[in-house]
């Protein structure tokens, strides 16, 4: 492999995973103004902050390995979130599923927490400094997050008849989206050879482990389901990412530059 | 009478660091930057100045963001450059660095001390609990305002992501604590 190669691969690598938490923070921040309650809404307005942050942090490293070869426009964290279309977002479609009720917004939560948990954590170890700083990083939040979405899980879960079903229901829904997780292309590959990549179906024992802890403890299952979907990572995507872009890029689209 | 330091070993190496280094009035002057969101505490007292160094040219100042989605810190980068420019320095240039991450431990005593005047609790308020569980929802948290050990958890994230949310139930008020990170 080339150092150009490498170089490349990089920065798609740090593009998906900015994908990733931005496309999942957007989400989070529909909740703004509509929790449960007033001390929930500032909650997730704050999980949906972190997610934004760690995507900046993808984002500019991206710019930074870019603008090195690049001697006109130099490029910012603005124009990898306002400026590609949904076949160039490379996020797990888990990601980009609408929120849902709070139920759903709550389990999809908890099994994207965790496994970030996981992933960073195994990113820390990363040949690569900057992806490891980030991780870094992002991991001691993660630790929060993922505390936050345990609790909310283990309330609703073991609450109601009527909340209990709602989880269940967002479980058997979203449970297909979970392979998806622990797959690699081709570029995922090239960059776990180098030790720069996480090999996620590494810890995927793991994680599996601890969702059921959590969700026995809630009395919830894990869904006996035989479909799954894929196919973030190659740019296709369900019909709900184009919404969500068109919402987020809107005005950036509209009044380039715009700032305030 | 010995007495015997409550300062973390992080704490002790940042203040070694900053007494041996050689732009001392830099320092100093940077000590009237706050953090626009808990204006008592210094950007030194919060931990989040890492670095000043000044060469023929340029001040170079590194800072380190609390979260990685802290809004304040474009406003921080700004204050520190507005500080050294009315000061008369030409060239200011401010570094974010995110390794090693920031911690609470790099708080100094002052700031916690600030803090609690503030009405916000603080990590070293978090009493050990006895179930062997070592976090907030499990532990107990002295009330900032009355000092009472009898206070409830209401949201793990409060007003800002580096805080938790909590009642006491004896005073009634509301308090945040800045969660240990």
């Amino acid at each position: 492999m080339t150092d150009l190669q490498l170089e490349l691969d990089v920065i798609n690598y740090s593009k998906r995973l900015g994908d990733d938490a931005l496309i999942l923070g957007q989400r989070l921040s529909e909740w703004v103004s509509q929790g449960p309650f007033l001390e929930e809404d500032i909650a997730i307005g704050n999980v949906a902050l972190d997610y934004v942050g760690r995507a900046r942090m993808f984002y500019s490293y991206c710019a930074q390995i870019e603008n090195i070869h690049t001697n006109s426009v130099q490029k910012t964290e603005d124009d990898y979130a306002y400026l590609r279309d949904e076949r160039e977002y490379q996020n797990y479609l888990i990601n980009e599923l609408p929120i849902g009720d709070f139920a759903f917004t709550t389990v999809r939560q908890l099994l994207v927490d965790y496994f970030n948990k996981y992933f960073l954590s195994n990113l820390k170890d990363s040949n690569d400094s900057t992806l490891c700083a980030i991780a870094q990083k992002a991991e001691k939040e993660t630790q929060y997050h993922c505390k936050r979405s345990k609790n909310w899980t283990l309330r609703l879960g073991d609450g109601t008849s009527e909340s209990n079903t709602r989880m269940q229901n967002a479980l058997n829904e979203v449970w297909g989206y979970i392979p998806e997780l622990f797959e690699h292309d081709e570029l995922e590959n090239r960059l776990i050879e180098r030790g720069i990549a996480v090999d996620c179906s590494e810890f995927k024992a793991q994680w599996l482990n601890d969702i059921n802890v959590i969700l026995q403890a809630s009395q919830l299952e894990i869904p006996t389901i035989e479909w799954q979907v894929t196919g973030g990572r190659a740019g296709y995507h369900t019909e709900y990412l184009g919404h969500i872009l068109a919402q987020m890029q809107y005005l950036h689209r509209c009044h380039p530059g715009a700032s305030w | 009478m010995k007495v015997i330091s409550t300062k973390s070993y992080e704490q002790y190496h940042r203040e070694q660091f900053r007494r041996n280094s050689s732009v001392q009035p830099l320092w100093q002057l940077l000590d009237q930057v706050k953090d626009p969101e808990i204006p008592v505490l210094s950007l030194w007292d919060i931990g989040i100045l890492k670095d000043i160094k000044q060469n023929s040219e340029e001040v170079i100042v590194t800072v380190t963001p609390t979260y990685s989605g802290c809004p304040a810190m474009d406003i921080i980068k700004e204050d520190i450059e507005q500080l050294l420019y009315t000061n008369g320095y030409k060239k200011v240039t401010v570094v974010s660095e995110l390794s090693p991450p920031w911690t609470t431990e790099w708080m100094t005593e002052k700031g916690k001390k600030q803090l609690r005047g503030y009405g916000i609790a603080t990590p070293t308020d978090i009493l050990p609990c006895k179930r062997g569980q070592h976090d907030e929802l499990h532990s107990t948290i002295i009330c900032p305002h009355c000092s009472s050990e009898n206070t409830t958890m209401i949201s793990e994230f409060g007003s800002t992501a580096c805080k938790a949310l909590f009642k006491c139930n004896d005073c009634c008020e509301p308090f945040d604590l800045f969660k240990k990170l």
